[in-house]
């Protein structure tokens, strides 16, 4: 009798994956602010509107920039837009954020940053000083990034239509010849590696908006990840599968992405992410899992077993990679799936964003 | 982290679990309901169900205050978000959980202005940020949450801000689980109590589940080994013959309740006649409006809400679910049709809803063995 029950449970739990597995349709009547925050109403607006429309080959590799070959040359081409609020937090600013989180989807795509350009879309009424400090922020991480601001623009639109300012990047980097990376590429066995502690970006924003009445020293870690990455792939080259930063979403939602992508399921630790005590105590405060909380400066690393050790290594030897860690292993079923073994000795999945705890992070 | 990872510990979880293991009849079946939606989330996000020996199944009670707040009720809400001049604050939970053609979050997408917040103080604060518009707050939960909404009304009544209301469908915990009892379809063996609930009302109001209805109950805390320690309890009860209440969370819960609470919510609050709960139907004395004292501060009174009563959803099964007749993979919309971003029943909202519960982590827990 009990093997019938779970035999049904099953069964249905299979036609639930069939449906989850299938490409997502658009079907909502307007946006939503779920439809920013990178989770699955993101990935139905991405997946089931943006693609297919635009029908490009190197779009639907779904990576974080695109690849560009012009005469034997190999570019990654990436752009991101920035609406976070407050405009300066603790850790960094807008500014900042929009360099960093443009050269770093290159860094993702294995290309080195070489140039950006930058749209400045102002709200009537900014201040020249803030506008000031920003445009200090940018440069001096574009320099910290060596990559050069070479094109831009200014709009200004009425009071009310933009909150201070949004920040519009386009970045374009080399790819690098050591680097074959790929969101499909992954495969059982395939170690996953963090680039550090997780949680203080989003955790910062919130905390900086003054909503919640708490106080905490926690610090945006927004920062460059190429030269983590320039180190990884000395080490580790031919052995590295796919690099993601965990951005909007967090660990959990960049896991599920890939896990979807290379048809592969996914066993993470939970005792071994690491998470700071500051961060852990917010996080529990407001009901939030810090693998869903968004980060500036950290990604997984997907190695092949072999290079694993290397790789980790090499990634803690780079600046901003003290605390990376081994956090768990790609497996073959169910594809897919994140499944996350608790500190506590359960097991449970671990899915997609679903809705947006915290707006407007980025 | 401090007093909380003391809760969490694996090794001692495996003590635990062993000492349930000793305590089971071989080739019984034991089904104990958690009352609570925090002790569902807590069992699947920590996979305590995972250390339970099969033949132990914790059944997913009614005790997700934003899964038992019926469509209508929803509807109302968004209709006084909708008025022109009206900031609609709420829970986060609560925005996503669909009425009749709409959600709160669709309704912010169309211009409601729609605020998620954290405490009704933050409601309160808005109100005396904004003079000249009308903040409502749509007041949700057992007895839990209660007390804050009763400590800001009688706050802004102190202070006069008479530009804020509350749509309050606060619900309180004892009378549904009476309906459940009463219900022909239903065979548990004990209860996981409240602890939340019981931290405001005591042990006390369930000693009718021993009295009338000879039921063991163990008061419980959220954390996981306070839930594994709870199950032993419960059944140890069912091993001696024994139906009382148990406390296990008396690091939180006095015997007689938080009073100054009760209190509180006495001047604040009173009974409705009846109340309608999602999946449930009717249940009489189950719910709270605000006192003859406190009508001013009534969004329903202050504004015509609808008020239109909306029957569930036909293919959802929530009801059932709810009172834990069936599992939440057996409901025939479970997972395909209705999912967490596109819920049809409200067990599919909350995190702390059985079915998003184990639609999101409960699928692929490990095998258990059965004792």
């Amino acid at each position: 009798m009990a093997e019938l029950v779970s035999d049904r449970e099953s069964k249905i739990l299979g036609i639930i994956e069939t449906a989850r597995a299938k490409r997502p349709k658009f079907r909502d009547s307007h946006i939503t602010m779920s439809h920013g925050a990178g989770g699955k109403a993101s990935t139905s607006l991405i997946e089931g509107l943006f693609a297919p429309a635009f029908a490009s080959p190197t779009l639907d590799a779904m990576a974080d920039a695109g690849a560009v070959s012009v005469d034997g040359v190999h570019l990654a081409l990436t752009t991101d837009s920035f609406v976070v609020k407050p405009l300066r937090f603790p850790g960094g600013s807008i500014g900042e954020l929009a360099v960093n989180g443009t050269v770093n989807d290159l860094a993702m795509a294995g290309a080195r940053p070489l140039a950006l350009t930058l749209s400045l879309v102002l709200e009537e009424g900014l201040s020249a000083e803030t506008l000031r400090a920003e445009v200090d922020a940018i440069a001096a991480a574009a320099r910290a990034a060596e990559a050069q601001i070479v094109a831009g623009d200014t709009k200004v639109v009425e009071r009310g239509h933009a909150d201070g300012m949004y920040i519009c990047t386009t970045g374009v980097g080399r790819r690098d010849p050591r680097a074959s990376l790929a969101p499909d590429a992954l495969a059982p066995g395939d170690r996953i590696l963090l680039s550090g502690t997780i949680g203080e970006h989003g955790t910062a924003i919130m905390l900086a908006r003054g909503e919640l009445g708490l106080e905490a020293d926690i610090e945006s870690d927004t920062r460059s990840l190429w030269p983590a990455v320039d180190g990884l792939l000395d080490a580790a080259g031919p052995g590295l599968r796919c690099l993601r930063d965990a951005t909007r979403g967090g660990v959990a939602s960049v896991l599920n992405e890939l896990a979807r992508a290379s048809g592969v399921a996914m066993v993470v630790r939970e005792a071994a992410v690491p998470v700071m005590p500051a961060v852990a105590g917010a996080a529990e405060i407001l009901g939030i899992d810090p693998m869903y909380i968004a980060n500036e400066g950290k990604f997984v690393a997907f190695v092949a077993p072999k290079h694993a050790e290397r790789a980790l290594d090499a990634l803690r030897g780079a600046p901003g990679g003290a605390g990376a860690v081994e956090i768990g292993e790609v497996k073959t079923d169910p594809p897919g799936m994140v499944l996350v073994e608790t500190a506590f000795g359960g097991r449970r999945v671990m899915d997609q964003l679903v809705g947006d705890p915290l707006p407007r992070i980025c | 982290m401090k007093f909380v990872d003391e809760f969490r510990d694996a090794e001692l979880g495996r003590a635990l679990a062993g000492e349930i293991l000793a305590a089971l009849e071989p080739g019984r079946h034991y089904k104990i309901m958690e009352v609570c939606g925090g002790h569902t989330h807590s069992i699947y996000k920590y996979g305590v169900d995972d250390l339970l020996p099969a033949n132990v199944e914790l059944v997913h009670g009614p005790g997700c205050p934003v899964c038992v707040i019926p469509m209508g009720r929803v509807d109302d809400g968004i209709s006084l978000a909708h008025e022109p001049g009206v900031i609609f604050t709420c829970f986060g939970d609560m925005v996503r959980v669909p009425g009749s053609n709409q959600s709160l979050l669709d309704a912010k997408a169309q211009g409601a202005d729609v605020r998620i917040v954290y405490s009704p103080l933050d409601a309160l604060r808005i109100a005396k940020q904004n003079p000249d518009l009308e903040i409502v707050f749509f007041a949700i939960g057992f007895e839990t949450t209660a007390p804050s909404t009763a400590l800001t009304l009688r706050r802004a009544k102190a202070e006069h801000v008479g530009n804020f209301s509350v749509m309050c469908s606060h619900v309180t915990i004892v009378p549904p689980l009476r309906a459940l009892l009463e219900s022909p379809d239903l065979r548990l063996d004990g209860f996981i109590g409240p602890g939340h609930v019981a931290t405001v009302v005591g042990a006390r109001p369930f000693q009718f589940l021993p009295d009338q209805y000879g039921k063991p109950v163990a008061i419980s805390g959220f954390e996981p080994l306070d839930l594994l320690q709870s199950v032993l309890m419960v059944l140890r009860q069912l091993a001696d013959g024994r139906a009382e209440v148990e406390n296990q969370y008396a690091r939180v819960v006095p015997w007689e309740g938080n009073v100054r609470a009760l209190e509180i919510m006495n001047e604040v609050f009173a009974l409705r006649p009846h109340f309608e709960w999602r999946g449930l139907g009717f249940i009489s004395q189950s719910a709270l409006r605000l006192s003859d004292e406190y009508a001013e501060w009534d969004a329903e009174l202050r504004f015509s809400v609808p008020g239109v009563r909306v029957a569930d959803p036909k293919a959802c099964q929530c009801g059932e679910v709810l009172k834990g007749v069936i599992k939440p993979w057996e409901c025939k919309v479970f997972g395909t049709a209705c999912t967490p971003e596109r819920p049809i029943g409200t067990c599919m909202v909350s995190p702390e809803g059985a079915c998003a519960a184990y639609y999101n982590y409960g699928r692929f827990a490990r095998e258990r063995e059965v004792a």
